[in-house]
């Protein structure tokens, strides 16, 4: 790293920002066409700059999209339209010098097993000519700073996840990336691990260590965003649109347990479970682009979280035990499982009409209580009757079903209900998950050797 | 120790290919004289052995082409994709005659021609499972892996050489030792046959089994039977299992498991000779190939267009010529299929009726007695220690080895045609059977077994709720293989020249080689369309929905 680079990385780090963006995505969409001309939306025209100096953290809930935004960013994946800008100029993919240079560490560390740590860390220098000895010194020198010295000639299968992730920061860092893109990066590794290899990674940056002059971080993690990011983009799913893109001002390191960070942490919790409603930026913060307001895109077909029927069942009662009201942050905590997994479930009973939620709370409502005292067959019930009132792919199902004089129709039939509004991939998942809800309610049958939903015998 | 150990197989390999060099390019003789000495069996073995070895090498080549061509790009999928299916439904020993003598008539004079042919046969019994599963393979490559490849800006060569081929190659090895294992099948078949009134016979190990049967030799038929085995053995210890155990490094997994030993593998890797040859010869230029390749993929990303361009035309040129080419084939296939007359044709149905029985009682037969014993042998592990090893041998003989055996008892013991084409058929395919079955019922879970013995689940149910399902995948990955052993092996089954005269069944083989023997081509064609027919769809109808079956309702999960 030259002098120059390191003062212009040292006042970059100090403003937060330092004039124009390094890599910037302008209206930047993903849909797929259907054959009647129709098309389905992954992610709805998007703008997002990367600034130098800056931790940008992309956050939203599982499933909506983050990782095709930067699948998009990074070159990886081709727009249906907008475009991705390098340094101001257009990348089209086909020309070699507009390719950005940047570098990638994945969730499943993506590393070659049949390659030793060493070989993993030289082979992006050897895609690029590097000579062997020039590659050698450079690969040691980076192996040397995510601490992995000593373990050169091991196999990746020999190593922790932990050490495994240290190899996946060592490649990605290895070429000198000006944008390190991090897709995940701690989701692979328990708690104590992530933790750790985060106040690396930080110390790393702060300390000026890498050549890298912008991170962007996709997670689920809302805590993680909080302590990492200078900037947070909280996405909304069913398209993929922003939500919510502020810069946060407290200094490092933070502490989860201060009150602003906890305040932080809360006001996301809010904007992921109303995405419709506006809520006040907590203090420490401060907007960056005019926020998107509560105008919503055209309604769209209902998406079902894929819960299971028993994780909603066992919610409620643990939203009993807590007197009928909890901040969800606080639950989250308690239940050890994060965000990611918790919301799904929140969502189910929200749209089942079993909890209400508000300002981050969610408070059981009567049919809720009603669900969590009863028996298996009561339970069954008051979930075929939620079903049946606020859930319409079921409905449709159950009325197509009855419809039929033999009470029976093909999977096939539903699927291409679906496929209308959702990607293959999401139409397969809508549907499992309404079979999974309806063999629940015992509203139908399903065979699925012979991919037939039958209608249950009452 | 290591190193003279390295250095005694060198010097075996290199006599191998100069003996047989010496061979290959001396005059034209199409009847070898075969010795019935025990002492020429090393050197025969050493012949039949650089056959498949270099028929391997082409098809591994092919493979890699192939698989890559059909991987790269979707719309060159959809055309070789089946393409392939059906080369490989088709009966190879049905090319024999044509092969050969094109072969012969490319290489006058020399004994090249006859030796090529024989090698291009048993390629054609090799590649298309390899290439089948290099293909998928490359399929299945993790997507963030592909990522990873593709930011990084590996070079075509980088990938295939860090990406693709690691990745594909356990399913390489496991595909070429069962390809290897199915090539000497026909490896003895072309090593001696008859085309109409011409004798051709070629020095190696079938050659000299089938000659020792002729003339009743026990003693050469035992000591023909002993290098066999003794050369497959020896494959098996120097050659799969070092590869096996070489190639557990590329085991896509994240947990370190146990490996599979080979202590021909340590002694490599002990080697000093083979340590210095790769540090000072082929890392050396590894590195030249890759940095040049990285340097040229830069500037030919800077100027992407115009060869784009070009290469588009070209192709359209390729593709054009090609199908202007496959037009004309198809209609000189047909002009020729027109010659026959409807009472060929009826005679053909009825053939393949005929052999169509046979295959699938050959199928059942083996299956009567394998499942039994392969379950006994698999649920006794005392049993399976000893027997496995066996099966695996006795699964290896080539079948084609043994027919002139089996022909020359059952003509002793008084029996017809019709029985020795079933008898072929049957031991051509009842190991298979039997080597799945084993490996199925030593899978199933101890739970499950535990379970039953608390319910005491009388015998019959034993079978039905616990035994048949949990084999029922293996099952059908015997009966599959041994299917397309037996259709292949009616060929010389059902129609063979011994001991001076032709024995004959009637049958879909049978009609192949009387066509063969006889010159008539328009008879061959439509056989051997007829038999890859019924291959193919018998493949999709039933094969294809039990596979399914197998993968979903029969698959134990973990």
């Amino acid at each position: 790293m030259s002098q120059t680079t390191r003062n212009q990385l040292a006042t970059e780090h100090i403003t937060g920002e330092n004039g124009e963006p390094i890599l910037e995505g302008r209206d930047l969409e993903k849909f797929y066409l259907q054959p009647d001309g129709g098309k389905i939306e992954v992610v709805s025209p998007t703008n997002v700059k990367i600034m130098p100096g800056q931790i940008l953290a992309l956050l939203g809930p599982s499933g909506c999209g983050k990782s095709t935004l930067l699948r998009m960013l990074t070159g990886l994946s081709k727009p249906s339209a907008g475009e991705v800008l390098w340094h101001g100029k257009a990348l089209d993919g086909r020309t070699g010098q507009e390719r950005p240079n940047v570098g990638i560490v994945f969730q499943s560390f993506a590393l070659f097993p049949w390659l030793t740590v060493m070989e993993n860390v030289e082979a992006p220098l050897e895609a690029r000519g590097v000579p062997a000895l020039e590659r050698q010194k450079r690969a040691l020198r980076i192996l040397d700073a995510v601490g992995l010295d000593g373990f050169e000639t091991a196999y990746p299968k020999e190593l922790s996840g932990g050490m495994k992730q240290r190899v996946g920061f060592a490649r990605a860092l290895v070429i000198e990336p000006e944008v390190l893109f991090m897709d995940e990066p701690f989701s692979a590794l328990d708690v104590l691990t992530a933790e750790t290899l985060r106040g690396e990674l930080l110390e790393l940056w702060h300390g000026r260590q890498i050549p890298t002059r912008a991170i962007f971080i996709v997670t689920h993690n809302i805590e993680e965003a909080v302590e990492l990011a200078d900037r947070v983009i909280v996405l909304a799913s069913n398209p993929a649109r922003i939500r919510e893109d502020f810069e946060i001002t407290l200094p490092q390191p933070r502490s989860h347990k201060s009150e602003p960070f906890e305040a932080l942490v809360d006001h996301i919790y809010r904007v992921l479970t109303q995405p419709d409603t506006h809520h006040e930026l907590p203090p420490e913060t401060k907007p960056t682009q005019a926020q998107p307001g509560t105008t919503l895109p055209t309604p769209r077909y209902q998406m079902l979280p894929h819960v299971r029927a028993g994780g909603i069942d066992g919610f409620l009662e643990i939203l009993v035990d807590h007197g009928g009201r909890e901040d969800l942050h606080r639950l989250s905590h308690q239940l050890m499982l994060e965000a990611d997994d918790l919301l799904p479930i929140v969502e189910a009973c929200k749209v089942l009409g079993y909890v209400t939620v508000e300002l981050g709370d969610a408070e059981i409502t009567e049919v809720g209580r009603k669900v969590a005292a009863g028996d298996i067959q009561a339970r069954k019930l008051l979930f075929r009757d939620a079903l049946l009132a606020h859930v319409p792919l079921l409905q449709q199902m159950a009325s197509a079903l009855q419809a039929k004089a033999d009470g029976s129709l093909p999977l096939e039939f539903f699927h291409d209900l679906l496929a209308e509004h959702f990607s293959e991939e999401e139409t397969d998942r809508q549907l499992r998950t309404a079979i999974q809800w309806g063999r629940y309610a015992e509203l139908f049958e399903y065979d699925s050797a012979k991919k037939r939903l039958t209608l249950a015998k009452p | 120790m290591a190193d003279a150990a390295v250095f005694a197989g060198i010097l075996g390999i290199l006599y191998a290919v100069v003996v047989s060099g010496r061979i290959w390019f001396s005059p034209f003789t199409p009847v070898a004289n075969i010795s019935g000495s025990p002492r020429a069996l090393p050197l025969y073995a050493a012949y039949s052995l650089v056959r498949i070895v270099i028929a391997y090498l082409l098809a591994l080549v092919f493979a890699l082409a192939y698989g890559l061509a059909a991987a790269k790009s979707d719309r060159a999928a959809k055309v070789l994709l089946p393409l392939l299916d059906i080369l490989q439904s088709i009966p190879v020993l049905s090319f024999l005659p044509g092969v050969m003598l094109a072969m012969v008539a490319l290489f006058p004079g020399r004994q090249i021609g006859l030796e090529l042919g024989s090698v291009l046969l048993i390629f054609t019994g090799l590649a298309w499972n390899i290439a089948f599963s290099f293909y998928a393979s490359l399929k299945g490559i993790p997507r963030e892996l592909d990522e990873a490849a593709r930011l990084y800006r590996f070079s075509a060569w980088q990938r295939f050489g860090e990406l693709e081929l690691p990745f594909a190659a356990i399913g390489l090895v496991w595909n070429s030792m069962m390809s290897v294992a199915g090539g000497w099948f026909f490896l003895i078949a072309c090593e001696m046959f008859v085309l109409g009134k011409r004798d051709f016979r070629l020095p190696g190990l079938g050659s000299y089994l089938q000659v020792a049967a002729d003339a009743g030799d026990t003693r050469a038929i035992v000591w023909g039977m002993v290098a066999m085995i003794a050369v497959i053995v020896l494959l098996d210890q120097l050659v799969w299992r070092p590869v096996i155990a070489w190639s557990d490094k590329f085991k896509f997994e994240s947990v370190e498991g146990a490996a599979p030993q080979s202590f021909v593998l340590t002694l490599l890797r002990r080697s000093g000779i083979l340590a210095s040859f790769y540090r000072h010869v082929i890392f050396p230029m590894e590195e030249r190939v890759t940095r040049r390749v990285a340097v040229k993929a830069g500037e030919r990303a800077d100027s992407a267009e115009a060869p784009h361009k070009m290469r588009q035309w070209t192709g359209r040129l390729v593709g054009a010529a090609a199908l202007v080419a496959l037009l004309w084939l198809v209609y000189r296939a047909l002009s020729t299929l027109a010659q026959l007359g409807s009472r060929e044709l009826l005679l053909l149905t009825r053939d393949a009726g005929l052999t169509f029985v046979r295959v699938n009682a050959a199928l059942a037969l083996g299956a009567l007695w394998a499942v039994p014993a392969g379950v006994w042998i698999g649920t006794t592990p005392r049993v399976a220690k000893i027997a496995q090893p066996l099966v695996q041998i006795a699964a290896s003989i080539p079948a084609t080895a043994l027919f002139p055996i089996l022909l020359l008892f059952l003509i002793r013991a008084g029996g017809g045609m019709g029985i020795a084409a079933m008898a072929l058929m049957l031991i051509g395919t009842q190991w298979y059977i039997l080597f799945n079955v084993i490996a199925g019922a030593m899978a199933i879970p101890t739970d499950l077994k535990e379970a039953s013995a608390v319910f005491r689940f009388p015998r019959r149910e034993q079978w039905t709720h616990l035994i048949l399902p949990a084999i029922f995948p293996y099952l059908v990955t015997g009966l599959v293989t041994a299917s397309g052993g037996a259709w292949n092996a009616s060929i010389i089954a059902e129609y063979f020249h011994f001991q001076g005269q032709t024995m004959s069944v009637r049958g879909l083989g049978a009609a192949i080689s009387s066509a063969t023997d006889s010159g008539n081509l328009p008879v061959l064609l439509a056989a051997t369309l007829v038999m890859s027919l019924i291959v193919v769809t018998v493949n999709r109808t039933v094969w294809q929905r039990l596979y399914r079956l197998a993968a979903t309702r029969y698959k134990l999960e973990t």
